[in-house]
């Protein structure tokens, strides 16, 4: 009686170390260009209001910049769009800062820091941004973060015949939390999922429980990227769909249930 | 939706542990807010801490709970509290009788938290190495500070390996999962899904909400006039959800699901309550019912001047003065993550055994809220029951539940 987890791909966004832009990374997948260690560069988060955009964090520009991305590749008015956001963790400078301070005598925090620590800041500011009250969900499994996510959105997708957009990403701790929870950067992928075909769509996926072990990247840069930074656990599934490959690729959830994504092109 | 029945549920806060005694104190009127003495926090503030205080009530406070020598890694308030609440009314015999009937592939997690154990990281920042500033090696930062801890804590409890997802979107998390589970059972992804909301007190909260001025110096007073803040909680509450074609009379069923953001502030809410108004219509619309179906709503309402004149107008605007509602935040506290959960199976209880709760702490409802406020508990039958879940973020979730007839 199950029915299949199954949607259209109509845009997509990303950014991490060196990988500015979906279009850099496609690039960078098909090997038409080696990937270069850098930083992750955040755009400026120019659609908040000045108040919210002073208060903007990193995570918050990473989410605005990857989720717009993917917007404007479909062309669809983000105000409309559900939203599934999907984090291994939240605003980890914030959370830092919060500890060291409740360390010490003076435990009054500022009432600023409070609201960006919630594991749903970087959702809330989206809604500000973009004006957007439909749903809008935020998960969170650990490195089965990215597996997590792309369910939940189906799950609308199908059900709810609701055109969803999904943003998974992950940022870095300051030490001494780094130590604990190594992510080296800020990164993270984003998916315009549709429930229909159109014009504007690049492939379907279809994802279905499996036991197998998660697809590996040749590339040892790319692989170090999807190892340690969990939203990059998606990158097998873009490899194929910047090389324009059909076919199946497994994914890392949650061991020993991993994803099989099907993948079907436009 | 296609309703789903509640198989088992259960619910542990400051008014203790399990349904007998939340039904007890709520159809009496008492309240579980005690003047706040938690750890080595100096507030002027109330809260409501799961505690051994209630004689025999509570059998044993949360930090006396002892994880399996095998989940040790674990160990933290915040998963000792999920323990304590798996184990009782039951629940977790019935969760492992539905692993029995499914597979342990086929049963998901689905739990909301807004701080998991982030008290272990607090308590870990004052133990710093001297030289180095290095956090202290017993330490884990997976499995109890990160917001998945206590999901995958349950997940290890009872040795599934299928589906599973926190969600943390502050204090509407735990009505959130209930949204999120449904969906992959109308699916057919899972056969059943423990659903439910975990948070316990930390500095973090306390003294963020007092940063904010959200805080009151008294017992929260929810809806009424003087009004003047919250008082934290802390709960665990769970529910397992199953389809269900043919439900025994009696039975709880989850009816509808609605979500909404308001795209408004990150924590303020809209002020004419516009998300809270979606969020309801849309629990409505999933449940196939209109505003005169529901018998009772269990509200946010979290005692802060600005959410109880929202929601207020919220559901005067939909249920005008016609439905009796109540929040029972002034009994538990404001359990935050756990709160959608907590309040889920509060109208469980409202719906099974024929009773409207009251509202403990308030007085004198305030005048410019056009609601049919619910002072007293009162005995009713209760057919079908709303509840409201509102976050920082503008994130809003509303639950419909009724009874089997």
């Amino acid at each position: 009686m199950s029915r299949p987890l199954t949607a259209w791909i109509e845009g997509i966004g990303f950014l991490a170390p060196g990988l500015p832009d979906w279009p850099t990374a496609r690039a960078v997948l098909r090997g038409e260009m080696p990937l270069t260690a850098t930083p992750s560069v955040l755009p400026a988060p120019s659609l908040l209001p000045p108040a919210e955009r002073r208060r903007a964090s990193r995570v918050v520009k990473l989410t605005l910049a990857i989720g717009l991305e993917a917007a404007a590749h479909a062309g669809a008015d983000t105000a409309k769009l559900a939203t599934v956001f999907s984090a291994s963790g939240a605003d980890g400078h914030n959370c830092h800062s919060i500890c060291e301070q409740l360390a010490t005598d003076d435990r009054q925090i500022s009432p600023t820091r409070f609201h960006n620590s919630v594991h749903n800041a970087a959702a809330g500011y989206w809604g500000i941004a973009t004006g957007a009250m439909a749903p809008c969900q935020v998960i969170c499994a650990y490195d089965g973060s990215f597996g997590a996510g792309l369910i939940d959105a189906l799950g609308q997708v199908v059900l709810d015949h609701q055109t969803t957009l999904l943003i998974a990403y992950d940022s870095e701790y300051p030490e001494p939390l780094f130590a604990k929870r190594p992510v080296p950067d800020v990164a993270g992928v984003s998916l315009l999922l549709t429930p229909e075909r159109s014009e504007r769509s690049l492939a379907s996926i279809t994802v279905t429980p499996s036991s197998v072990s998660a697809e590996s990247l040749a590339d040892a840069a790319l692989e170090a990227l999807r190892i340690s930074i969990p939203a990059l656990r998606a990158l097998p599934l873009l490899q194929k769909l910047a090389r324009g490959e059909a076919g199946e690729v497994c994914l890392d959830y949650l061991p020993p249930m991993q994803l099989k994504v099907d993948i079907r092109l436009c | 939706m296609n309703p789903l029945l509640l198989s088992a549920y259960t619910v542990t806060t400051c008014l203790g542990r399990g349904l007998d005694a939340t039904r007890e104190a709520l159809r009496s009127g008492r309240s579980g807010l005690a003047p706040c003495a938690f750890e080595s926090v100096q507030l002027d503030t109330w809260i409501g801490e799961v505690a051994a205080s209630q004689g025999d009530v509570l059998r044993g406070a949360v930090d006396a709970e002892k994880l399996p020598e095998s989940l040790a890694k674990y160990d933290c308030r915040n998963n000792r509290l999920t323990q304590m609440g798996l184990e009782t009314d039951g629940f977790a015999d019935r969760v492992r009788e539905a692993i029995a009937r499914y597979g342990k592939t086929r049963v998901g997690v689905f739990l909301g938290t807004s701080t998991a154990g982030i008290l272990q990281t607090e308590l870990a920042y004052r133990r710093r190495d001297p030289e180095t500033g290095a956090l202290p090696e017993d330490f884990h930062y997976r499995t109890s500070h990160n917001s998945f801890s206590l999901v995958e804590f349950t997940r290890d409890y009872f040795g599934l390996e299928g589906m599973a997802m926190a969600i943390s979107t502050a204090c509407s998390s735990s009505a959130k999962v209930f949204a999120a589970a449904a969906r992959q059972l109308e699916l057919g992804t899972i056969d059943a899904a423990i659903v439910g909301g975990v948070d316990t007190l930390c500095l973090t909260t306390l003294y963020g909400f007092a940063s904010l001025q959200l805080t009151s110096a008294k017992p929260c007073r929810p809806y009424d006039a003087a009004r003047n803040g919250i008082s934290v909680g802390e709960g665990a509450a769970f529910a397992l959800l199953e389809r269900c074609d043919q439900p025994a009379p009696g039975s709880v069923l989850l009816l509808g699901t609605g979500e909404s953001s308001d795209a408004y502030h990150m924590s303020s809410p809209h002020p004419e309550g516009l998300g809270a108004k979606m969020a309801m219509a849309a629990a409505l619309r999933s449940a196939g019912l209109t505003a005169g179906d529901i018998d009772y709503i269990n509200l946010h309402g979290t005692s802060t001047p600005a959410n109880d004149a929202a929601e207020g107008k919220a559901v005067a605007a939909l249920f005008d003065k016609r439905v009796p509602c109540s929040s029972t935040k002034g009994a538990t506290g404001h359990t935050l993550g756990a709160a959608g959960a907590v309040e889920a199976v509060i109208c469980a209880l409202a719906l099974r055994h024929g009773f409207l709760p009251g509202s403990p702490g308030t007085e004198n409802v305030d005048p410019a809220i056009p609601v049919d406020y619910l002072l007293k508990s009162r005995d009713g039958k209760v057919s079908r029951a709303l509840t409201n879940s509102f976050g920082f973020g503008g994130s809003n979730c509303s639950l419909i539940l009724g009874v089997a007839p």
